[in-house]
């Protein structure tokens, strides 16, 4: 790793990542805060279309939560409800104890199945960003030392999850694992008290998807923050969740499919 | 063995067959401008091309004797002035505008209808409430340019902003991006090489709407030449004019492209893998 971190000009903060973590600890490891979230009674609905009904859910900080059901049932209107993507029609959800901001922000961190990665930025000015965002309240854009460090933290991150040697590279030039640590390392360097991984492994070749369970349970053991994992692989469930979490409709009426919504109907811990 | 579709095959050397309609053209008008000569040797629609570039060096490499102006050049310079001034605060308005409407759902509410009724009216129609307004000179010339251009750019501009991906804007925010960092960051960034985009679509309408404004009303101008000297059935000054105009909007285009391949390598390779 070192070797291809220093054949990049991005290579100081990457080298000062490998001098700590051959120190013993990682570099980012205990950086993210972590969020007990509660979920009452919630609902959501879509015109007469009932998606999600009476979900209520509580969650330990530093859970690794896994979703699965059968397609349609709401396990991604829930994902970007906890995002903020979307509101719910009835019920409240807690993020340590206070209501969830009804719009995305730094608190709950995200990455989506594609897409996720800016194809302007290079990939070390990808995860450079969030810090840029948090340090730069107007235009988000530093300069001169502070864009340095930005950098060279932003450099920590991409060794993180192995992406040191593409630091130059736009996101564009990436397979589709490096794509998704890519986003990875964004999501964590605001350090987000909850993860959010919408299918985030669902376009990757068996393989990828092994090295992409490692690293994440990797990073899950170092931040400590709570995940929350939406997958359609009931089997990636099981091996990632510390619980896993199944949507599916209790009622249906065939002559009126959306009259029920999904709600948990097993929720166990593993 | 049966031979390929032909939908399958493609030439070896494309180039080449670029160059014949070209080529067809010029041979068409030579030979039909030797043939008109042979017959009638003061005959004005088809001046031979020795004549052209007399007429050509006449107006471009001396003064004019009457105003001691070089007339091809204070034409194109007129005329370059009025294109890029109108392209130029069509081009600014059109990011401030498209990047608000792309943006924010209520100003797209508010203006996005407008916007679009308003690129609905025919420019030239207008012209003549601009010369009413603006006066006969370069102000009239120039609001010709910036209102048939505009609406069309602020249209384009904002549907691109749109089609940046949801989760680019979400992940952003959970990056902790508020409106502006957003805007400067994610959007204005990306939005740029489409602007760039939407002003090359814009040039061939620009010059259309240059040349009818300065062949109604103006002192100078390679629009103002053409219709001017049409009266004499000059085609010597006239076909030169043509080709340089084309030549102008030519390059203007590939200076355009340079620009965004140079600024912005990132577009181009963005749907790849």
């Amino acid at each position: 790793m070192s070797t291809a971190a220093a054949a990049t000009p991005m290579s100081r903060g990457a080298m000062v990542a490998d001098e700590v973590a051959h120190a013993g600890t990682s570099a980012i490891a205990g950086k993210s805060a972590t969020g007990t979230i509660s979920v009452r009674n919630l609902w959501h609905e879509y015109g007469s279309k009932i998606v999600l009904e009476r979900v209520s859910l509580d969650v330990a900080p530093g859970s690794f939560v896994s979703i699965t059901g059968p397609s349609g049932c709401g396990k991604s209107t829930f994902l970007r409800i906890l995002l903020g993507q979307q509101r719910p029609s009835r019920g409240q959800i807690l993020l340590d104890g206070a209501p969830l901001a009804p719009e995305p922000g730094p608190d709950r961190g995200v990455v989506f199945q594609r897409y996720s990665s800016f194809p302007h930025l290079s990939v070390l000015d990808n995860v450079a960003l969030g810090l840029e965002f948090e340090r730069a309240p107007i235009f988000g854009r530093l300069f001169g030392a502070a864009r340095r460090r930005a950098r060279e933290e932003a450099a920590q991150y991409l060794d993180e999850v192995g992406l040191a040697a593409e630091a130059s590279n736009y996101p564009h030039a990436l397979s589709g694992g490096m794509r998704q640590r890519l986003s990875i390392a964004q999501a964590l360097i605001r350090r987000p008290k909850v993860l959010l991984l919408d299918e985030p492994f669902g376009a990757l070749d068996p393989g990828t998807r092994e090295s992409m369970h490692e690293l994440v349970l990797k990073l899950w053991k170092e931040c400590g923050m709570t995940i929350f994992l939406v997958t359609h692989d009931i089997r990636e469930g099981f091996k990632l969740g510390t619980r896993l979490l199944v949507f599916d409709k209790v009622r249906d009426d065939p002559h009126e499919p959306e009259r029920y919504g999904a709600t948990i109907t097993y929720d166990i811990a593993l | 063995m049966p031979s390929p579709r032909w939908i399958n095959r493609a030439p070896a050397n494309p180039r080449v067959l670029a160059a014949v309609p070209f080529a067809l053209l010029l041979a068409g008008y030579l030979a039909g401008s030797s043939v008109r000569l042979a017959a009638n040797p003061g005959d004005k629609l088809m001046p031979a091309p020795a004549v052209m570039v007399e007429t050509w060096s006449s107006m471009a490499l001396a003064e004019d004797t009457r105003t001691g102006e070089v007339l091809f050049w204070t034409d194109t310079r007129a005329s370059l002035v009025r294109l890029g001034l109108g392209l130029a605060i069509a081009t600014s308005l059109a990011l401030v505008i498209g990047l608000v409407i792309g943006m924010l759902p209520y100003a797209e509410s508010l203006l996005g209808p407008f916007v679009t009724a308003i690129s609905m009216v025919p420019a030239l129609a207008v012209l003549p409430i601009l010369f009413i307004v603006f006066g006969l000179d370069e102000l009239s010339k120039v609001v010709l340019i910036v209102i048939g251009v505009l609406p069309f750019m602020i249209r384009d501009l904002a549907q691109r902003i749109r089609e940046i991906p949801e989760e680019q804007w979400i992940k952003a925010q959970t990056l902790g991006a508020g409106g502006l960092q957003l805007a400067s960051r994610v959007i204005l960034p990306q939005a740029m090489p489409r602007l760039i985009d939407s002003l090359r679509l814009s040039l061939g309408p620009a010059w259309l709407f240059l040349i009818s404004a300065e062949a109604i009303s103006a002192t100078g101008g390679l629009g103002y030449r053409i219709f001017l000297v049409r009266r004499y059935m000059a085609m010597d000054v006239i076909l030169p004019y043509v080709v340089w105009i084309t030549l102008l909007a030519f390059a203007s285009d590939l200076l355009l492209r340079a620009l965004r391949r140079n600024r912005y390598p990132w577009v181009d390779a963005e749907g790849k893998g």
